[in-house]
């Protein structure tokens, strides 16, 4: 029988996941996912996690609990201090495993192995081959699954690069056909979140087809590719050390700069420490030169998707009639 | 130039005798206050930590009193204080209060950087002098540091109520004006001399409680709302994790002085509970609990920022360590709604708890 590996659905799940998935599977793991986002998967969430932690996090406490329910044997929650050269991602992320096992009980297993690669790309391997020990695989042979896997991961990141988002393209990885948006478009609107806020569709009140359906194009910061991120941060005075950060205030800068867009909503998550930084020198950025629009969108556990739909229909309007006047 | 920087507890006795050791102009801003706050909270983001918006207060109201350059600390991440200073520039920038600003932060590239950095504030002056300069103001960070480890001791045994803090704000002045270091070697004499005269019952026992967390909020009194005096005046004794002169040696000076105890303490003992730093001083805060526990303290409490990320993975973790090491942990946030009265009636409520539990244990043991 295969080990089963619970992959939990927050998180970094909507960078990584094929990868994982490959690499686990290449050492002879089962691979299962937490169910999609419900309500009853946040309020557990909510409910083991502490009062003043951020959105993704009680959701990702969420997902966990899911995929204990789920009775895996395995689950899959590497301590993600790094994934590129003297950056980090959130402290959260880097207390997670321990905060998930500090609270949720009835735990199985937990594969907590540090992503570490602050120092050097190669460090990587300290991870595959720890992983690897895990299915009884030597260092070598977990190095070449884990090399095996990356041209998928590439894959899936120029899909990104093409303007599919995280679903679609999973969904082209598996052989999917993905179904044009039936009403035609006449704006293009960023959308500038951290991944597992924006593509989660319970947790941003299915803020991206809900603009799709109103006849917006969107586009978000994995849509463009690391150089015009690059390009993007270039201004800023100082390195950004977070790597999503990095990646949201890049992005917007860039689709600002370059007038690719009509406006841009930048969504935070409640209590999310990095978006009170990032999106506020964002918004100054943006607001100083005065020439697209940009709104600002807090997500909370509170469901009100009534609210949202008033404001993403006025920021609409609104940018059907600056382009009619301009 | 006159130079400011932000306000945390007695830091500005320290860096104001650095400068003014070499003879740089120096404005202390006003200390925080409710209209530090308010002037932060307007122009801050919402869900910055309470550090940033004391910070934006501090330099509105520092440049009201002509400073014009900000010297502030910087780090790598992953905690959100390595862009402090980057989005303080930008809210200052909008509200078009003008400074320039020099961040003494770990270097990208070389230590050059670092090195122009520092240029920029002594301008010309020898290294050498800077170097005595440096020294000068960790030695007045010790010295106040000893001073307020007395009060932590005598003020929950004071006669009159008061007559620490009256003592504790004499002594800090003492040494705030000392200008060589003959002078503050004096002045350090006569300020414990005043912290000795307190009339104090100085054999009463009391409880024990650490005080854990967040540096920021640990040393600002305004930012947690005097703790450290409500808590002595209800006779309890108090121990802080964090002090200036140990953050200074452990990160400055790489703990290159020696008889300070350093943070490695902590850190030592955070697993199993937590296994890896979290930036900030998460770990520190596991591991202080732990630590404090096995001195025998009768309780801690832990200080934070609403929204403090590493402090947040403390918070979800000190349950668990509280039940294993069988010590009551209560954790405070901060941020701009703090009411004294509401965080008094909990500090009784704790210390009640802490004593009851007390009374049992000796009960059982006797």
């Amino acid at each position: 029988m295969p080990i089963r590996v619970g992959i939990p659905r927050a998180l970094l799940y909507y960078y990584y996941f094929p990868l994982w998935k490959e690499f686990l599977e290449r050492l002879g793991a089962e691979v299962v996912v937490s169910d999609r986002t419900t309500k009853g998967i946040l309020t557990s969430g909510v409910e083991h996690c502490v009062d003043e932690a951020c959105l993704p996090i009680k959701l990702a406490f969420g997902h966990v609990k899911n995929l204990v329910d789920k009775g895996v044997d395995v689950i899959f929650l590497p301590r993600i201090v790094s994934v590129a050269q003297r950056e980090y991602i959130c402290p959260k992320f880097l207390g997670f495993p321990d905060m998930v096992k500090q609270n949720i009980p009835g735990l199985p297993r937990v594969l907590d192995t540090t992503i570490n690669v602050r120092k050097k790309q190669q460090d990587i391997h300290l991870f595959t081959r720890e992983v690897g020990a895990l299915f009884n695989h030597g260092a070598i042979k977990s190095r070449l699954a884990y090399l095996l896997s990356m041209p998928t991961h590439f894959q899936y990141i120029s899909l990104l690069e093409q303007g599919y988002l995280p679903e679609e393209a999973m969904g082209i990885l598996k052989g999917k056909k993905i179904k044009e948006n039936p009403v035609a478009t006449d704006l293009k609107v960023a959308v500038i979140g951290h991944p597992y806020n924006i593509y989660d569709p319970f947790i941003s009140m299915n803020l991206i087809n809900r603009l799709r359906k109103f006849g917006a194009e969107v586009i978000t910061a994995d849509n463009l590719t690391e150089q015009m991120v690059n390009e993007g941060v270039k201004r800023l005075p100082k390195k950004l050390f977070w790597t999503m950060s990095r990646r949201m205030t890049g992005g917007a800068l860039n689709l600002h700069d370059r007038n690719a867009v009509d406006g841009i909503i930048h969504v935070a998550a409640f209590a999310c420490g990095p978006d009170s930084m990032t999106g506020e020198l964002i918004e100054r950025y943006i607001r100083r030169d005065g020439k697209v629009p940009f709104m600002n969108i807090n997500l909370d556990e509170h469901t009100g998707e009534a609210g949202v739909v008033t404001r993403l229909e006025a920021f609409l309007d609104m940018l059907r009639w600056r382009k009619k006047a301009v | 130039m006159k130079v400011t920087f932000p306000h945390m507890g007695y830091m500005y006795v320290s860096l104001k005798g650095m400068l003014e050791y070499l003879g740089i102009d120096v404005v202390v801003p006003p200390a925080c206050s409710k209209k530090t706050l308010t002037l932060g909270v307007k122009h801050s983001p919402e869900f910055a930590c309470l550090p940033l918006k004391l910070n934006i207060g501090n330099f509105i109201e520092a440049k009201e009193l002509g400073a014009d350059t900000i010297m502030m600390a910087g780090g790598c991440g992953p905690c959100r204080f390595g862009y402090y200073a980057y989005v303080e520039n930008e809210i200052l920038k909008d509200l078009k209060v003008d400074y320039n600003l020099v961040v003494m932060e770990p270097p990208e590239k070389h230590i050059g950087e670092l090195l122009g950095r520092i240029r920029k504030i002594t301008g010309n002056r020898p290294w050498l002098q800077i170097i005595k300069a440096l020294r000068f103001g960790f030695l007045k960070a010790k010295a106040v540091d000893e001073v307020e480890v007395l009060s932590f001791q005598i003020r929950p045994r004071e006669l009159v109520r008061g007559s620490t803090d009256r003592a504790l704000q004499k002594a800090i002045n003492l040494i705030d004006e000392a200008k060589t270091t003959t002078e503050l070697t004096i002045a350090l004499e006569r300020a414990k001399e005043l912290m000795r005269v307190v009339p104090a019952e100085r054999e009463r026992p009391a409880l024990r409680v650490a005080l854990i967390g967040e540096i920021y909020t640990l040393l600002e009194p305004y930012a947690n709302v005097n703790i450290e005096r409500h808590l002595g005046q209800l006779g309890v004794e108090v121990d802080r994790s964090m002090m200036l002169s140990q953050w200074v040696n452990d990160h400055l000076f790489m703990g290159l002085v020696r008889n300070i105890p350093s943070s490695d303490r902590f850190k030592k003992v955070a697993a199993p509970y937590l296994n890896h730093f979290v930036g900030g001083h998460g770990l520190e805060t596991v591991g202080s609990a732990v630590w404090y526990a096995r001195q025998g303290y009768d309780g801690a409490i832990q200080v934070l920022p609403f929204t403090c990320m590493p402090e947040i993975v403390a918070q979800s973790i000190l349950p668990k360590v509280s039940a294993e090491v069988d010590m009551p942990i209560m954790t405070l946030i901060m941020d701009e709604h703090s009411g004294e009265a509401g965080l008094i009636t909990r500090l009784e409520a704790f210390i009640d708890l802490l004593k009851r539990k007390k009374e049992q244990k000796e009960a059982l043991t006797s």
